[in-house]
């Protein structure tokens, strides 16, 4: 019975837990590099859609329609992940899916993060009526469901690419500015801020030269966790036919086209969906871990 | 008591301003999509016929004007005339609400039967074999994109095993599925929560102390431990609830779920956009409401938690 009572921590144990945290940080790092190539094959695999597939994407064949996946060639080439109602091989169709992915998933990160660290950076240095009207909007998109808002929004001004770029990364923007603030609060009323004030420097040489790069760190964990996040959503709204419209091939299209097949076809939606499944899985666990790694104290939720 | 109200009052200004902007984003994106008169005469309607139904929808008065009509109807809880279905559109969206929340309760409720345990059973059985797997179908879980859960679901538990049907609404065995799909997520979340903040407790003097006191185990865990890790738990698991709703567009969607989730989509196909406005506007009421209710009880159940 006594060994399940823990005791105090003697002080030689320390050393041990510091090698301890030592190793847990290198195989942190470790994940993350894996988890960072991951991202890097994926978009050297939609960089090289063209040349990669081994069919046209949206070329029909009703001679080789709902064909299962094989690495028999029927005509001329094979198609491993099978084809669809139309016969357009799924493989090919998969490999270019992810520039859509990407693409809208990177663009919305860069507009939701410009959004959500300008505005949590100003909220945060300038405090005051500033700082209470930008928190109180980030309260407000919070206190309310935003992605079907975005559906009706996209639903009503029709899915182009800015359009979906826009909302899906404006809907990422209050986890950022939040963040950003909390940390240029603190920031602020350091002395070196204090020091370059004293000497003439400027506000925005300030924000840019010495408060931007204290917090990129934050900025790219939360970067990473809203990638996945974006990616996700474009899926969704490509799902509900609200992404980008047929015949660009994209996951979430993809998953939605083979549901009425699911029963003879099944591979139709399972592939780009495991995919899709698997890059959200890994691009999350990579924030998750550059947290750990850079910056413990985000920790909180 | 009189912080407590504060605090409440704060809350319910938050919760009126969120009402506030959801509106001026609606009444935005209506104007933004241009004219709507177009959208309901027929294509060789005299101009005579369109200056009559501009006048009707106010859509001849300047923006400011055509604003303050709007929150005037807005309070009111009147979004127009459904144009698919020919009543108004609160009245439409009213009566499939109560499936939307059938699916969305029910959701909840598994999340919770099911997150709970697992995550105190995680917390006491820590890194063994048991919590890992548990954990790694949690991360999953929480990553996984709900609208392809559903289609997994679907392929392997009704077309493959044949135990539950596809889609629509019947007798419980069609709750089954969608209700899996939408409260996964939220059953991930809370699971993994309640590992954390019970190992965070766990860890603490009194449990030593209970535990030095000689009491069983199961007693430290349940009656000493998880009363007091219960409390994070609470705030994410309402939180979960009103993402729920969010969510149920999707599930309603893969489904055939007749709620208010599906007859969004549909009223986006078919243009109907006074049906798309009441349905943006009355979950994000619910959401509001639903927050606000937990505020409540929240800050009822742990006198020490007060505004930040």
């Amino acid at each position: 019975m006594a060994s399940s009572i823990p005791v105090s921590v003697p002080a030689d144990a320390l050393p041990a837990d510091a090698a301890r945290g030592g190793r847990v940080a290198q195989r942190t790092r470790r994940l993350v590099a894996a988890g960072a190539a991951f991202v890097v094959l994926l978009a050297l695999v939609a960089a090289t859609a063209p040349w990669l597939a081994p069919h046209d994407p949206v070329r029909q064949s009703l001679r080789a329609r709902l064909t299962a996946p094989t690495l028999e060639a029927a005509d001329g080439r094979a198609h491993p992940l099978g084809t669809d109602h139309l016969g357009r091989d799924v493989l090919s169709r998969t490999i270019f899916g992810a520039r859509v992915s990407l693409v809208i998933g990177f663009a919305a990160v860069a507009v939701g993060s410009a959004v959500g660290a300008a505005l949590g950076i100003l909220a945060g240095y300038r405090g005051g009526w500033t700082d209470t009207v930008i928190m109180t909007i980030a309260d407000a998109q919070l206190a309310f469901p935003f992605v079907l808002l975005a559906i009706g929004i996209i639903g009503v001004l029709g899915p182009s690419f800015p359009t979906l770029v826009v909302v899906i990364g404006l809907s990422g923007w209050v986890d950022y500015a939040r963040v950003l603030r909390s940390q240029v609060l603190v920031l602020r009323t350091r002395e070196f801020v204090d020091a370059i004030h004293a000497l003439g420097g400027a506000v925005p040489r300030i924000v840019g030269r010495h408060i931007l790069p204290n917090v990129l760190s934050t900025l790219v964990v939360i970067a990473t966790l809203q990638l996945a996040r974006a990616i996700v959503l474009e899926a969704t709204l490509s799902f509900l036919g609200l992404g980008i419209q047929p015949p660009t091939p994209s996951w979430g299209g993809m998953i939605q086209e083979g549901r009425e097949y699911l029963d003879s076809a099944w591979w139709i939606s399972i592939f780009p969906g495991c995919l899709l499944l698997l890059t959200s899985l890994v691009v999350s666990r990579s924030g998750d871990w550059l947290r750990d790694l850079l910056d413990p104290t985000l920790r909180s939720e | 008591m009189r912080a407590l109200a504060a605090f409440l009052a704060a809350r319910l200004v938050r919760a009126l301003i969120a009402v506030w902007l959801v509106s001026t984003v609606v009444f935005v994106v209506m104007r933004l999509s241009g004219d709507p008169v177009p959208l309901l005469l027929p294509a060789d309607a005299p101009r005579s016929e369109y200056a009559r139904v501009a006048r009707e929808l106010g859509t001849d008065r300047p923006l400011p004007v055509q604003y303050a009509v709007f929150l005037g109807h807005v309070v009111r809880g009147d979004f127009g005339r459904s144009i698919h279905f020919r009543e108004p559109a609160m009245r439409v969206a009213i009566g499939y609400l109560p499936a939307t929340v059938e699916l969305g309760l029910t959701a909840f409720a598994l999340a919770v039967l099911v997150a709970v345990p697992v995550g105190v059973v995680s917390a006491v059985r820590r890194n063994t074999a048991v919590d890992h797997a548990a954990m790694a179908v949690a991360l999953v879980g929480q990553s996984a994109p709900t609208f392809f859960l559903g289609i997994l679901f679907i392929l392997l538990l009704s077309l493959k095993a044949g135990l539950l049907p596809t889609s629509g609404r019947g007798d419980w065995t069609h709750l089954v599925l969608p209700a899996m799909t939408l409260g996964a997520f939220s059953m991930a979340s809370i699971a993994r929560l309640t590992r954390s903040a019970l190992l965070e407790v766990l860890r603490q003097d009194y449990v030593r102390t209970a535990r030095a006191k000689g009491l069983r185990e199961w007693r430290v865990v349940v009656k000493h431990a998880f009363r007091n890790a219960a409390v994070p738990v609470l705030t994410i698991t309402g939180l979960q609830l009103g993402t729920l709703l969010g969510a149920s567009v999707v599930t309603e969607t893969v489904f055939a779920w007749p709620g208010l989730g599906r007859l969004a989509i549909h009223s986006i196909y078919n243009r109907d956009y006074p049906i798309v406005q009441c349905v943006v506007f009355l979950s994000a009421l619910v959401f509001i409401v639903i927050n606000f209710v937990i505020d409540l009880t929240y800050g009822l159940l742990d006198p020490r938690i007060r505004p930040r």
